[in-house]
């Protein structure tokens, strides 16, 4: 292992209560071959000034969940239930027209291929001042100001030369920087970032998450890093939740996660994680087999069709009940996002496999 | 951006004045392989018989014994600065554009186009703003509402409309509307300088039925552009923004969606005056394809060809215009 462990007892002075709390989110999409639950009871919270990585392979519902949060799904045919609290405002009940005044403004977005994520037509600097003038009543040259300002901070050289450029005219990182700028132009509370950096090479990758980093010290923001990768949950977040096929079946600390993990589906993405101590063909050990069908979703656990540790469990259970996402010892010590696993094995089962066969191949 | 344009410009004027070769070349072409002089094109008549010394003479008169690149730079240019025209009793002082004389309705062609003119670009003008805006709101509202009341019926008359010709339309127009609902005074085309009010009185009908196939073709190209646009990604975007509804779906939505509709109005609008030709012939409108149906009964040569190098050169204006427009409306196209 060569992730540091994270200090996560960091948090602002006096913000110890959570700024997001999502309560048994569901997000279930009604489509023509049955009901699609790409989001099926998940729970997390997450304080200002903390990042929060959600991983998991794709298909396991990060996106859905992270515009639920926005309420993007609103108008259409999703059925959406659970609670989300923002502050002191429960999102899930708001209209489309109370929660827009929130969009951009408390919480923002920045997507994964921030070339198609942008306007084809429009410059990138009205784009952002569009974003500013939705929610402060200021004239196009102060908005202008701002988004120079935001574009320098974000690290655009030429800024007010910048402002006037098409999105085709930057280059990757670039334009993900500028949608960084456009989502953090308002300074908003909680920013979701999805998959901000799948699209760009690793340089830029790591420049672009030390940006964020350096811009949530700046605003105390809280942060939702969606990934499929989890050498960027290690290297930027402060708790994790593991998700597959729509529910959460990991959460905790990073520390929890990268050390103490109990979940065999958490193991097989520890697993297939790249390295750089490796070499190529060692470190690809993709878990076998395919995420699930979110229409017919597996009787018993989620992960069974797909699991080879079943044998340590008594019985079928794996394959007829659904387990429960269970605080572990660690948990019990406390804290925003405990140490949670939703597994049959016996949690001293579960923590000598990780110990004896897991931790070592790692 | 200069310079694009000014490209586009000079390559115009080259496509133009190879029209006008082809045009000429063309009609000079039929007299000679009926094998009929071409006196009877240009005045309805051979007054002396083939072969004989008058005709000679006449055609003389004429030109018609010059080589064809020397009658061609005659014509040429009579357009550019004007000339004189006589074919043995009448004496015309052709001023520049001069395109021409019908010796058959003893007027210059260009005054017979400068009446015509008016009339077809009022019809194609109002019939293109009608249909784009009519059009585009339905396909708009449909694309919104997919599979709503609104837009099964308005995609069901879409439907009917394009299989709808203007002489079928046209007349029930006429019927409904002025001989038994009354709502329109049984009038001609009015010019907009004379009664701007009567005008639009005149025009409305023809409009309406030259608009209306175009309507539907351009209701379902927006709805099926709007539809796509609204799924794309920057579209999420916008309402991530929290940007009200109509902003997302007008600013962004509709201006990405307009692009694919902007093309195909170039298209349209260059070839508007061979559409028209039916329009007008329905309405009784003096128009310009009224006025080539009318030249070519006659066989009337020196109208035949102004009207075909007026249409030609409408078309690549109409082009030149739509290429320049695009250029704004997609920042992405090179200009190089
Ligand atoms: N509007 C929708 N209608 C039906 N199914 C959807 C819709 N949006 C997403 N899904 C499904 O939900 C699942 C989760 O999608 P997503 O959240 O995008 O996964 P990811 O974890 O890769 O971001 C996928 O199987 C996807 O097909
Ligand atoms: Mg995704």
């Amino acid at each position: 292992m060569t992730v540091e462990p994270r200090d996560i007892t960091r948090s602002p002075s006096g913000d110890t209560g959570a700024y997001l709390s999502v309560n048994d989110l569901r997000v279930h999409f009604p489509t023509g071959d049955g009901i699609v639950k790409a989001v099926d009871g998940l729970s997390f919270s997450i304080s200002r000034g903390q990042t929060l990585g959600i991983v998991g392979e794709s298909g396991s519902g990060k996106s859905v969940t992270s515009q639920a949060i926005l309420g993007l799904h609103k108008g259409s045919k999703a059925r959406i239930s659970g609670e989300i609290w923002l502050g002191d405002q429960e999102l899930v009940g708001m209209t489309e027209e109370e929660i827009r005044g929130l969009r951009g403004d408390q919480m923002a977005m920045i997507f994964q291929d921030p070339l198609s994520s942008l306007h084809p037509f429009y410059t990138v600097g009205r784009q952002i001042t569009e974003a500013y003038r939705v929610h402060n009543s200021v004239g196009k040259s102060a908005a202008r100001k701002r988004a120079v300002e935001m574009l320098d901070l974000v690290g655009i050289p030429n800024p007010d030369k910048r402002f006037d450029d098409y999105p085709h005219q930057f280059s990757g990182g670039m334009r993900q920087r500028a949608m960084i700028a456009m989502a953090l132009v308002c300074d908003p509370k909680l920013l979701i970032a999805d998959e901000p950096t799948t699209a760009l090479d690793v340089t830029v990758q790591a420049q672009i998450l030390e940006l964020m980093k350096e811009l949530q010290r700046e605003f105390n923001s809280a942060i939702i890093l969606i990934t499929h990768d989890l050498g960027v949950v290690a290297e930027a977040c402060d708790s994790v939740v593991v998700m597959y096929g729509g529910q959460c079946v990991e959460t905790g600390t990073v520390n929890d996660i990268f050390y103490h993990a109990q979940m065999p589906y958490t193991w097989g993405l520890l697993g297939s994680m790249p390295r750089m101590d490796r070499d190529r063909r060692e470190r690809l050990q993709p878990i076998p087999g395919q995420p699930p069908s979110l229409i017919q979703v597996p009787k018993g656990c989620v992960f069974n069709p797909r699991c080879v540790y079943q044998d340590h469990v008594p019985g079928d259970l794996c394959k007829t009940d659904h387990p429960q996402l269970l605080m572990t010892q660690r948990g019990n010590e406390g804290g925003l996002l405990p140490h949670q696993v939703r597994c049959h094995i016996r949690e001293s089962e579960r923590e000598r496999i990780w110990t004896e066969q897991i931790s070592p191949t790692l | 951006m200069t310079r694009y344009v000014l490209r586009r410009l000079l390559g115009a004027v080259l496509v133009i004045f190879v029209v006008s070769v082809v045009t000429f070349a063309i009609f000079q072409l039929g007299p000679a392989l009926s094998n009929t002089s071409p006196v009877y094109y240009y005045i309805g008549k051979i007054p002396f018989p083939a072969g004989s010394v008058q005709l000679k003479l006449i055609e003389h008169r004429f030109g018609f014994d010059q080589p064809l690149w020397q009658q061609y730079w005659t014509w040429l240019r009579g357009i550019l600065f004007g000339r004189k025209l006589d074919d043995g009793s009448t004496f015309v002082n052709c001023h520049a554009p001069c395109l021409g004389y019908s010796f058959r309705l003893n007027t210059p062609v260009t005054s017979l186009v400068k009446q015509a003119l008016p009339v077809s670009l009022s019809l194609a003008a109002g019939a293109a703003i009608l249909w784009l805006v009519g059009g585009v709101t339905v396909g708009v509202i449909s694309a919104l509402h997919p599979r709503s009341v609104f837009d099964r019926a308005g995609m069901t008359m879409a439907l009917a409309a394009v299989s709808l010709p203007i002489f079928f339309t046209g007349p029930i127009l006429i019927l409904v509307f002025v001989y038994q609902l009354k709502w329109l005074p049984n009038i001609s085309y009015v010019p907009i300088t004379q009664d701007p009010a009567q005008w639009f009185r005149s025009m409305i009908l023809p409009w309406i039925a030259l608009s209306f196939l175009f309507a539907a073709l351009y209701a379902r190209l927006t709805r099926a552009s709007m539809m796509e646009t609204m799924g794309e990604d920057y579209i999420r975007t916008a309402r991530a923004k929290g940007l009200p509804r109509r902003k997302v779906t007008l600013r962004h939505g509709l201006r990405a969606a307009l692009t694919p509709i902007v093309t195909i109005f170039g298209i349209d609008v260059g070839t508007l005056i061979g559409t028209t030709v039916i329009t007008e012939t329905v309405f009784n409108l003096r128009g310009l394809g009224y006025l080539s149906v009318q030249s070519i009964h006659t066989q009337d040569l020196p109208v035949i060809m102004g009207v075909t190098i007026i249409a030609a050169i409408a078309l690549v204006v109409a082009n030149l215009v739509v290429d320049i427009l695009y250029a704004f409306v997609d920042p992405r196209v090179s200009y190089g």
